[in-house]
């Protein structure tokens, strides 16, 4: 195994876990200061997905199919927490769960009402094709590593956001004692709303990134769902700090173990056994991190102090 | 003269009635009409629903259900089709796992299923079953056509195909034919949509071509990924990776890419010809695979219809097994096994206008057998 072989995995961890990233904080930010589990989360990202695809086929210009992207899962995100999340925050888990499943299939069957059921065409924008060399000899696509970029950009953001600014301290007031602001003169009502759309344009964001990369389809959002959840859990539910650290553990155990595994298993099995058997255990591994992880702190790493 | 009105009559309406079947025939379709996978399944639904429709026929009664990609939605399904609806034939699941899941106890009381698709191979030798033909393919047959073809060019090839039934008959298939060595070998989880770690593991092998099977979404994602990445190794797969229903989604990187299937677009058939307009006229879309193989499963079941009762098992099986009907695929007929023998074609993605599409470039097989039939005890 080489050494750019191996750099090149560390960046596709790093990649992979910057996109989970941007799913994870919306995702934790909006359980963090509503107290809401939002599974309609992963439809966002199709939404983002689709509006940046559809823009993009229409202008020619993925940059205008982005910053559409962007708006579409903002405004989605602002219209649900108006007419449906909001009648949610003071039921329990269950209710929110079934609520917001039953918006994952309105979503789903909307958007192949409007789009069809064939995946749509979106690609790479030419400014950001081709490879880029690596120390080491090895080459690395252009575009993934503005996708880390973007992402390290977002934590910074949101780290100023939160820590620096009024809204960040109405945020994490509304974290600690929602009653206590809304008493205080702050409309509590907006703020979840604004809070609500920030989530959703994120998780937007990551999926027009990622539709340039797969495919864009209706049901795209729902295992990177799945491995969001993971990351909150992992990194401490409400923890922004904790959703990054999660995202690039969750990243770069999968890329890693995907890589690695069958590897291993080839020093003691056939190749063709080794493959099939490291590909299964690979695809078991950040649950069983994450199991490990639960067994020792049971609150995530970073936990929010409540 | 009131005898004569009378015979006449009934004349004419037998007349009339010539095109109706001795019984009228009930067909459940389970097939994947949402979720990832759904243009597969809406492709094969399509497909199937033309061949009924142009037949003109009123005796035959179709019930579609989604099975949204799940095994244990397919099951209950298949369950409700045959205790409540009370069908006569099942066909149209599109993934070998779900097959897997709903074939053998399906046959097992007696009720035939066509697949329209899927073909594991445990279901080709063993696991056979006089209840159940495959209209489409062993699962193996696209691959073992690439592992043919690719001797001609290839000594190191890369394979790789996702951890699921379909996809270990992948490879095997593959490697049943291909003599040269192997770059690399490996399994991606099904469903994966991120391909960076494999495409390293690709640039690093030192293969001189990379073979893959990765069907809807997964090789859309698979085929810009390894477009953007700088590897520039010739892709070489069977045709789902590069079908009609993926190709717009994939665009220009798939250009080039060789293929293989029992059937494509430009075959030279009457059959063939005149399904692909009537596709493009109903649908505005030129068809898949998927919907050639469809419309073929729904043109044997109308043949074996006209010739015998489908409440007499024993004859409607037999008519089936006749496999007299027009083919797309041009000559078409069943092993011992009830699966095809037929001939398998090499594909290249080329341009015509602005519409991705194959065009036939080769043959890998005449009248090819699965390797399985002597297995097959029945």
């Amino acid at each position: 195994m080489s050494l750019p072989l191996f750099i090149e995995q560390i960046l596709n961890g790093l990649q992979f876990g910057v996109m989970l990233f941007l799913m994870a904080a919306g995702l934790t930010l909006i359980f963090g200061v509503m107290g809401l589990i939002n599974l309609a989360h992963g439809s966002l990202f199709m939404v983002g997905a689709f509006a940046c695809a559809a823009v993009a086929a229409a202008t020619g210009s993925f940059w205008l199919g982005l910053a559409a992207s962007l708006a579409a899962a903002a405004m989605a995100g602002a219209v649900i927490e108006i007419l449906v999340i909001r009648r949610l925050y003071e039921r329990d888990h269950l209710d929110q769960v079934l609520a917001t499943f039953a918006l994952i299939l309105i979503f789903s069957e909307g958007t192949r009402w409007v789009f069809g059921s064939f995946p749509l065409y979106l690609d790479i924008p030419p400014l950001l094709t081709g490879a880029a060399s690596l120390p080491g000899g090895g080459q690395y696509p252009v575009y993934r590593l503005a996708v880390i970029a973007v992402g390290i950009a977002v934590a910074l953001g949101l780290y100023v956001l939160i820590g620096r600014t009024r809204l960040g301290m109405r945020i994490r007031a509304g974290e600690s004692d929602r009653e206590m602001i809304g008493a205080l003169g702050v409309d509590i009502g907006t703020l979840y709303t604004l809070v609500f759309a920030l989530g959703a344009a994120l998780a937007g964001l990551a999926g027009a990134m990622v539709g340039a990369l797969q495919s864009v389809q209706v049901g795209m959002g729902e295992p990177v769902l799945i491995l969001a959840f993971v990351v909150i859990v992992i990194g401490g539910i409400g923890s922004i700090k904790g959703a990054l650290l999660g995202s690039i553990l969750v990243g770069l155990t999968e890329t890693l173990g995907r890589f690695l595994l069958p590897h291993l298993f080839a020093l003691i099995l056939p190749a063709s056994e080794a493959a099939g058997m490291g590909a299964a255990l690979a695809s078991m591994l950040i649950y069983i991190l994450m199991a490990l992880i639960l067994a020792f702190r049971p609150r995530g790493l970073f936990a929010a102090s409540t | 003269m009131k005898n004569l009105l009378a015979a006449s009559i009934l004349a004419l309406s037998a007349g009339l009635a010539g095109q109706a079947f001795a019984e009228p025939v009930k067909i459940g379709m389970i097939t994947t009409l949402s979720g990832g996978g759904a243009g597969l399944g809406i492709d094969a639904r399509d497909g199937f629903m033309l061949a009924i429709k142009q037949s003109g026929n009123k005796d035959v009664e179709v019930v579609t259900e989604d099975d949204a990609q799940k095994p244990e939605l397919a099951v209950q399904i298949a369950d409700k089709m045959v205790q409540s609806d009370k069908v006569d034939l099942l066909t149209g699941i599109i993934w070998s796992n779900l097959a897997m899941a709903v074939v053998p106890s399906v046959t097992a009381q007696d009720i035939i299923y066509l697949s329209v698709n899927a073909g594991p191979s445990a279901l080709a030798g063993a696991g056979c079953s006089p209840n159940y033909f495959n209209v489409a393919y062993q699962n193996d047959n696209f691959h073992e056509a690439m592992g043919e073809a690719a001797n001609k060019d290839y000594k190191k090839t890369f394979v790789m195909a996702p951890n699921y039934p379909a996809g270990k008959d992948s490879l095997t298939g593959f490697k049943r034919y291909y003599k040269g060595e192997l770059a690399g070998e490996v399994y991606t989880k099904l469903g994966q949509t991120d391909y960076a770690a494999e495409i390293a593991q690709i640039r690093a092998s030192g293969a001189d071509s990379v073979f893959f099977f990765l069907p809807g979404g997964m090789g859309i994602a698979f085929t810009k990924q390894y477009a953007q990445s700088g590897v520039d190794l010739p892709l070489l797969g069977p045709a789902f990776s590069f079908s009609q229903d993926v190709l717009p989604a994939i665009g220009d990187a798939a250009l080039g890419v060789k293929n293989t299937a029992s059937w494509s677009p430009d075959l030279d058939n009457e059959t063939s010809k005149a399904f692909v307009e009537s596709f493009k006229a109903e649908y505005g879309r030129l068809p898949s695979v998927y919907a050639a193989q469809a419309f073929d499963t729904a043109n044997l079941i109308l043949a074996a219809s006209a010739k015998a009762s489908v409440k007499d098992k024993d004859a409607f099986r037999a008519a089936l097994k006749a496999a007299d009907f027009k083919s797309v695929r041009g000559k078409f007929s069943f092993n011992t096994n009830n699966h095809p023998i037929q001939d398998f074609y090499v594909r290249e993605v080329v341009k015509d206008g602005d519409t991705l599409t194959n065009k036939i470039v080769g043959t890998a097989f005449t009248d090819h057998k699965d390797a399985y039939a002597a297995d097959c005890k029945m």
